[in-house]
């Protein structure tokens, strides 16, 4: 399934107030691969991830999927193959209700109403949040917020899945959900997040981000469990390896 | 008024507009409609009509019990927002001296009845506008704008603006509670302050809008807000117009009241 | 302040409703043509931003009597004229509904008063003239200022006028304008500090931000002084004709005058024509404001006067409140009737 291999190649990123934000980033995902993404606040994850679906275009280097080069022409066909959820569900659900939010994406992808409506009812049934379809957004938890914002992602059913810090607003149960959710997710799946045990419980590897590039890209349990080397990055062991002291 | 109240006050009109009673099933746009025609039939009004204006008490009262709306509440929030009326009007009895009627003995200055005229029509307006809100939800009352054709445009940014108000509030909340914090009584309040706190709000607010921007790009959102065709009017939408249609047009030209005053009265002879 | 719909008279309320429509229209149009995609949700969330603002000057002290930030010029500045005006006409409507501030009828006036002078008129005519391209925060206080009142004091004579021509109140206009225009002075001074505070602050801390929205609506999207004089020319006349018509429509002074000339204790009644067409439907709805009120027979000294209005007289009577106290008094009991079926039920 070549098509969905998702290969940054020395990537380079300025904003246009000068700030290097990433320094020739190189790294390769392939289908169903599971990959954290990891760094200190400032190193530059968002960054990467808002290259994905081409809100932002590299300075230099490229981004592909498949076959797909990221240009200004081809972002729309990057939106279809890649569903970004965000750090915020407020900013992501913005339509009056549940059911519009979900439907928003098929819609634009200018599919049927019978059709829109039978994606609507998958992706919320995929994160058990059917009973809040008519309830506005602003009459939810956190937790239900989060669920349907990744259900209004799904349900464009893009091939590849890139979360900014996913659980950073839950309480420990729904964080717990989400982390099962995630798991019964078949897709490639790109989580940028702080919270190192999550990476662990769901994602097989890790790519570590230092100062604008790639420090270190391997399985998660070794580079998870390297304490020398996360400090060295401004990061601290999963709270799951730490003892108590 | 405190910020608190302010927002649970919204915060309680919205939920009850999610409500599930017959009320609240009938199409937003013939409520809208129902509720135009009411408003306007009340001020149409003469200056000084008093006795027909008691009927058209029905149309809130229905609304209210059948929606199942908190009596209290709804006249709480038409007492907070009577000054002005109240003001106003309240210089026709001083002004307007002049006798209009005799009543059992007393003399009524036609001044009193204009007033006693603004406040009916008042509660009739206010409670009318209230009662709307609280059986037909934000979104439903766009809808039933846009399908009664008022511009998209107009019609999407108010949807986004009803979406992001409580999110807007919480923010405003959060700031001032802050600054609350930092500020011991009087220092720290006033115009600089306000100022400052708004201008973090405004900062705040436009990344927001630039991030919201990005979730909609991040979807395929490409200048039109999509929407499917909803609601469809029912048998009972039409009822209700007709109903209400017949009702306001009988006793804005008939004078009912007054008829059954006078059979009363005969009655009693 | 605003205007209320139990202060207003049908003809008043429709016909401001009319020119809101209008005007709502044609900025939907013209910033259909020419805006970005981000406008829409940037429209949206200032306006849930000018709301929220609103909130917290109503509950900071010291920052002006009715607490009611009005936001135009802030939105005109920042959006340009035509979403400023519908996101003012947005955040109206919500508290129209909300707070039943005024209420809905009046919410034409409202959109009118605090939509059309900031956006339309002060800031195309006044602040872009007098700010030119200047940066300076001293100038943008100055010109703020002077927008802020300039906006306000129309808005406010607008009520005033709009309270007038309903005739429901007997406040005169001398009086009424010496209560408005200088409240609407101070809160006008408010706004216009709060206005250029925020200008200013956003100038220093995110330069940027001004000019990317700018950008966002092309330069086409601005108005010209020509067209709003034509606009204008426009209004003035339909106002006049209006208000000949509402003259024509009241004949008083002419039926006062016929009855002392035919001295007939009855005005021949004008059976033909589009007067008596006016009069007939005047009697029947009181669609225009009757500002002449003569009781008949209570005050002998008047009696030459013009006769009485039907009005007064149908309804305001012993009958008229012993029907209005049953009727008041069943619809109670329809009300307690329902709620307690309801109360069974739950």
């Amino acid at each position: 399934m070549s098509h969905h291999i998702v290969e940054f190649k020395n990537v380079f990123f300025r904003y246009p107030d000068g700030t290097e934000a990433l320094k020739g980033v190189n790294f390769r995902i392939t289908h169903g691969e599971s990959v954290g993404v990891v760094g200190a606040n400032g190193a530059g994850k968002s960054t990467l991830l808002q290259h994905m679906n081409g809100y932002l275009m590299p300075t230099s280097g490229t981004v592909t999927i498949g076959d797909l080069t990221l240009t200004g022409k081809t972002k729309r066909e990057f939106r279809k193959k890649v569903g970004i959820v965000f750090q915020n569900p407020d900013d992501q659900l913005f339509m009056p209700t549940v059911f519009d939010d979900v439907a928003f994406g098929p819609l634009n992808l200018g599919m049927d109403e019978a059709s829109v409506r039978e994606r609507v009812r998958k992706a919320l049934g995929m994160v058990n949040s059917l009973d809040l379809q008519d309830k506005p957004p602003h009459h939810l938890s956190s937790g239900q917020k989060s669920a349907v914002a990744i259900a209004s992602v799904m349900a464009m059913e893009p091939d590849i899945l890139a979360m900014d810090e996913p659980a950073a607003n839950l309480d420990p149960r729904s964080r717990r959900s989400l982390i099962s959710l995630l798991k019964t997710f078949k897709h490639s799946k790109i989580i940028a997040s702080h919270d190192l045990d999550l990476i662990l419980d769901v994602c097989e590897r890790c790519i570590v981000i230092g100062g604008g590039a790639v420090v270190a890209d391997g399985p998660s349990a070794e580079i998870l469990s390297n304490k020398a080397f996360l400090e060295e990055n401004n990061l601290e062991l999963p709270l799951s390896f730490q003892g108590r002291s | 008024m405190t910020f608190d109240t302010l927002y649970f006050d919204i915060g309680r009109l919205d939920r009850l507009s999610y409500k599930d009673t017959f009320v609240h099933h009938l199409d937003p746009r013939a409520k809208v409609i129902a509720t135009m025609l009411f408003l306007f039939t009340v001020i149409s009004f003469p200056k000084y009509e008093i006795v027909a204006l008691a009927p058209f008490f029905l149309f809130p009262v229905l609304l209210l019990t059948v929606g199942e709306i908190p009596v209290r509440f709804i006249i709480r929030k038409m007492i907070v927002v009577s000054p002005f009326a109240v003001f106003i009007g309240i210089f026709n009895p001083i002004l307007d001296t002049r006798t209009a009627a005799v009543i059992f003995g007393v003399s009524l200055s036609a001044g009193w009845l204009s007033f006693l005229s603004i406040l009916l029509k008042f509660a009739l307006t206010i409670s009318a506008a209230l009662l709307l809100i609280a059986t037909t939800s934000f979104p439903g009352v766009c809808h039933a704008l846009r399908r009664l054709g008022f511009p998209a445009l107009f019609v999407s940014q108010l949807l986004f603006l009803y979406r992001y108000l409580f999110v807007l509030m919480e923010e405003a909340m959060r700031i001032v509670r802050a600054r609350e914090m930092r500020s011991f009584g009087s220092r720290g309040t006033g115009m600089k302050v306000f100022v400052r706190l708004i201008g973090i709000l405004f900062l705040r607010t436009m990344d927001r809008a630039e991030r919201i921007y990005y979730a909609m790009l991040s979807r395929g959102f490409h200048g039109d807000i999509p929407s499917l065709k909803r609601s469809r009017i029912a048998f009972r939408d039409l009822a209700f117009m007709a109903i209400t249609i017949a009702f306001l047009a009988v006793f804005r030209f008939l004078p009912i009241t007054e008829g059954i005053g006078r059979v009363a009265q005969e009655l009693f002879r | 302040m605003h205007m209320a719909d139990a202060l207003l008279s049908p003809a008043v309320g429709t016909t401001l409703w009319a020119g809101t429509v209008a005007v709502g229209g044609y900025a939907s149009k013209k910033l259909k043509e020419r805006i970005d995609d981000r406008m829409i949700p940037l429209m949206g969330v200032l306006g849930a931003f000018i709301f929220a603002a609103q909130m917290i000057n109503i509950t900071i002290p010291g920052t002006g009597s009715s607490g009611h930030l009005g936001g135009g010029m802030i939105l005109a500045i920042i959006l340009g004229p035509q979403a400023a005006f519908l996101v003012m006409a947005s955040v109206l409507t919500v508290q129209a509904l909300f707070f039943a501030d005024g209420g809905l009828l009046a919410l034409g006036c409202n959109i009118w008063n605090l939509g059309f002078y900031p956006c339309f008129l002060v800031y195309p005519l006044i602040y872009k003239p007098l700010i030119g391209d200047s940066q300076n925060s001293r100038r943008i206080v100055a010109v703020s200022l002077v927008s802020a009142i300039a906006a306000l004091q129309l808005g406010a004579f607008s009520v005033v006028m709009e309270t007038l021509l309903s005739g429901k109140s007997e406040l005169p206009f001398g009086a009424f304008v010496l209560l408005m225009q200088p409240i609407h002075l101070a809160i006008g001074v408010v706004e216009g500090f709060v206005t250029a505070g925020v200008i200013n602050y956003v100038q220093s801390a995110r330069p940027e931000l001004l000019e990317s929205i700018a950008a966002s609506r092309s330069l086409g999207a601005e108005i010209s002084l020509r067209k709003v004089m034509i606009t204008f020319v426009v209004l003035a006349v339909i106002t006049g004709g209006a208000l000949s018509w509402f003259a024509s429509t009241h004949p008083d002074g002419l039926e006062w005058s016929i009855e002392k000339v035919t001295g007939k204790g009855k005005l021949p009644e004008q059976e033909h024509g589009i007067a008596a067409v006016l009069k007939g439907i005047q009697k029947k709805t009181a669609f225009l404001p009757d500002y002449s009120f003569k009781p008949e027979g209570n005050d002998p000294k008047k009696a030459e006067a013009a006769p009485a209005r039907p009005g007064i007289e149908v309804g305001t009577s012993v009958s008229g409140i012993v029907g209005a106290v049953i009727v008041l008094g069943m619809i109670v009991l329809i009300g307690v009737g329902i709620r307690s079926f309801r109360g069974r039920d739950a």
